[in-house]
């Protein structure tokens, strides 16, 4: 800005040549500077009230609106809190992996009494016994005549059964709402699902509460509010489990077999889609525990994942598989296998007395003989075959979510010695249940990564630790697919499927103790399929089963569970989505031997 | 000054009125939620039970009996590897093309000389 003089000379020069004052023309330019200069600050004085100003209109306002909206929800809260969802049916579902329903609740009555406001006690106690067959009359008329106030009648009822109450038109028999806990596809997953009961009673409102199996295990998650009856997903399939028990139950009762368990399993993912346990209860009515005899016969033991046996054979495929993860062998190593061989002042034997005599290690798991393993297992040692198939999960109980998963803890020698180094190669001396079995033979066949059984719906396959190399695990898939062509598994090739597997025949152990019994075996097979793209193992064991149609009873488990497996893997290898394939797949070449 | 006076005690009556209105209408609302909660405490009920009962009904066991009794009528059998075909099975659609007569087509004719209609 140019600075205006207070004096400009043309001005004063033109003011004296007139006779004017040129201290007016001073004054007044000087009124001129001192008025902008005023407006100039008036301005920015004004500016900064104006800003000022708006602060305080904004924090006013700010403060104003919160009050105004604290003041007016504030009635408006309890109104949301009545709204619909919390009108909720109060423990959650169970559903398989699609959504279908296992477990569900539904809404019924209670029946009870208050004997003071009885019309005709006698009257009413014959007619409840006529509608009710399992109630007593005398016992009821006793009940109401002795002075109580209260007395239950029946903790459910269905609708025709409260008809029936309701037109005695007795004012003291009086009905209570109750949820009830339904599975409504009865005996199907019955030891998975386990039951129910009721725990805290009133006379509006009882407490459900899970009383075995899945049921127990997420009791707190199925009853958790919060979760706005979110129902708990399995990773059961319905139609998938109902084929296996159904083909289970009917190779149980041809074989003539005491009880029977199946698992099958997705090998990467560990998810159970299918756990059956043969003979089975109807969860809607659960029988009580035995009180007496042996605990394993009552049809609430669940013997896949309770019951822990000496499984024999199929155990054959752990020493191999360290044999050659170890370099100790390779498939096409040859062992000498004949006898007699004598460890720990025990004689070792082959099935029937047979001599093998010098064979290869995937023979020795085709022709399943107990002193090639046995052999294998010496040179591997007992420390780190303990070690192995701890990692494998063989020596703690599984972890899969049932409530008696605990129990099913494995019973391993009790001196790891060269003895039992021998026998557990063939699988004696080690008890475990046939879900750790099935998740050995997932881990050692999904590329040697060890996945844990699970009975919840995954969302990937399971990364865990590397037990066995990728190629180990190949040729372990390539030997368990020559049981089945070649071997001791021939029924169990389903045309399509490429099924490999071994079997086990395992004696009995005498419940007395001291030594096994002549005629009584566990049959087990477990198998993958198809194997050169493993994506399923299945388990099948029976207890004590024996096939009749021969001149004589045969119990082998080439002759009893590897059928009934087959079977089931015919039926529910094309519900899970697997394609026959009909061309054999390239069968991966034996590595050669690296002795040494 | 008095049309000011009377214009504000008719503004009041006004706003007033509207409050009453505002009043009974929230109430009414209210109680339309509250029958709305219950309605649907009692629908979700009666879904869980009709949840229930679809289970209950399509529950394997009972599919494979009615299955067998209705065999001569549906011939169902269970799913099995044999029933996979491959895409090249798959008869191609009839070719557009040919003309195909779906419904009855009314044509005429006459005769020529010597011809006789056929009975």
């Amino acid at each position: 800005m140019i600075r205006r003089p207070l004096r400009p000379l043309a001005r004063i020069l033109a003011a004296r040549a007139q006779g004017g004052d040129p201290g007016a023309i001073e004054a007044e330019n000087l009124r001129l500077r001192n008025d902008a200069r005023r407006d100039e600050l008036r301005l920015r004085a004004q500016g900064r009230l104006f800003v000022m100003a708006l602060c305080f209109l904004g924090a006013f306002t700010l403060i104003g609106t919160r009050m105004g909206t604290l003041a007016a929800s504030e009635p408006a809260e309890p109104r949301l809190a009545a709204s619909g969802e919390a009108i909720r049916a109060s423990r959650a579902d169970i559903t398989d992996r699609n959504g279908r329903v296992l477990a569900t609740n539904l809404a019924t009555h209670s029946l009870y009494a208050q004997p003071e406001q009885i019309v005709d006690p006698a009257r009413a106690a014959r007619e409840l016994a006529a509608i009710f067959p399992d109630l007593d009359e005398g016992a009821l008329h006793r009940r109401f005549t002795d002075g109580r106030k209260f007395l239950w009648i029946r903790k459910t009822l269905s609708p025709e059964e409260m008809q029936k109450v309701h037109d005695i038109g007795e004012p003291g028999l009086l009905f209570g709402p109750r949820e009830m806990r339904l599975y409504p596809n009865g005996r199907l997953a019955a030891h998975i699902l386990g039951g129910a009961s009721f725990g805290r009673e009133g006379v509006h409102s009882a407490e459900v509460i899970g009383t075995a199996g899945i049921e127990k295990e997420y009791d707190a998650y199925l009853r958790d509010p919060a979760l706005s009856g979110a129902p708990l997903v399995t990773s059961l399939d319905l139609s998938v489990q109902a084929v296996t028990e159904q083909v289970l139950g009917g190779g149980m009762r041809l074989l003539n077999a005491k009880g029977a368990s199946a698992i099958l399993m997705d090998v990467h993912t560990g998810e159970l889609l299918a756990m059956a346990s043969l003979p089975d209860f109807d969860p809607n009515d659960r029988p009580p525990p035995l009180t007496r005899g042996e605990a394993a016969d009552s049809p609430i033991f669940n013997r896949a994942v309770q019951g822990v046996y000496e499984l024999g054979s199929v155990f054959k495929i752990f020493p191999v598989a360290q044999a050659l993860e170890l370099g100790l062998a390779g498939p096409s190593t040859i062992i000498d296998t004949s006898g007699p061989m004598r460890v720990g002042g025990f004689s070792i034997n082959e099935f029937r007395n047979k001599n093998f005599g010098e064979i290869s290690v995937a023979e020795i798991v085709v022709e399943s003989s107990n002193r090639g393993t046995g052999r294998l297992a010496l040179q591997i040692g007992a420390e780190r075959q303990k070690e192995f198939l701890g990692r494998f999960g063989f020596l703690e109980p599984t972890d899969v979510e049932m409530v008696e998963a605990p129990t099913g803890r494995p019973l391993p020698p009790q001196r790891w010695q060269e003895l039992s180094t021998v026998t557990v190669s063939y699988g004696h001396g080690l008890s475990t249940s046939p879900l750790h079995l099935a998740a050995g033979y997932a881990s050692l066949v999904n590329g040697g990564t060890r996945v844990r059984p699970t009975l919840l719906r995954q969302s990937g396959p399971q990364r865990g630790e590397r037990l066995v190399s990728e190629e180990t695990s190949r040729a372990v898939r390539t030997m368990l697919r020559q049981v089945v062509t070649e071997g001791t598994a021939s029924f169990a090739d389903v045309e399509g499927y490429h099924v490999g597997g071994k079997t086990g025949t395992a004696d009995k152990p005498r419940a007395a103790g001291g030594g096994y019994y002549e005629d009584k075996v566990i049959a087990t097979f477990a198998s993958v399929f198809p194997a050169h793209a493993p994506e399923y193992v299945l388990v099948v064991a029976l207890d004590e089963p024996m096939e009749t149609s021969g001149e004589e009873p045969r119990r082998t488990a080439g002759w009893t569970a590897v059928p009934v497996a087959a079977e089931i893997i015919r039926r529910t290898a094309p519900l899970l989505g697997l394609r026959p394939s009909v061309d054999a797949p390239p069968l991966p070449a034996l590595t050669p031997a690296s002795n040494g | 000054m008095r049309s000011l006076v009377l214009l504000a005690m008719l503004g009041v009556m006004g706003l007033a009125f509207w409050a009453y209105q505002e009043n009974y209408r929230t109430q009414a609302t209210a109680r339309d939620a509250e029958r709305l909660s219950a309605e649907i405490g009692a629908l979700r009920e009666r879904l869980a039970l009709l949840n229930a009962e679809w289970a209950y009904l399509n529950r394997p066991e009972r599919l494979a009996e009615l299955a067998d009794i209705n065999f001569d009528g549906l011939a169902l059998v269970p799913f099995a590897p044999e029933q996979f075909g491959a895409v090249e099975q798959v008869a191609f659609p009839p070719d557009p093309a040919t003309l195909i007569v779906r419904e009855i087509v009314e044509t005429r004719g006459s005769l020529g000389e010597g011809e006789e209609a056929l009975p």
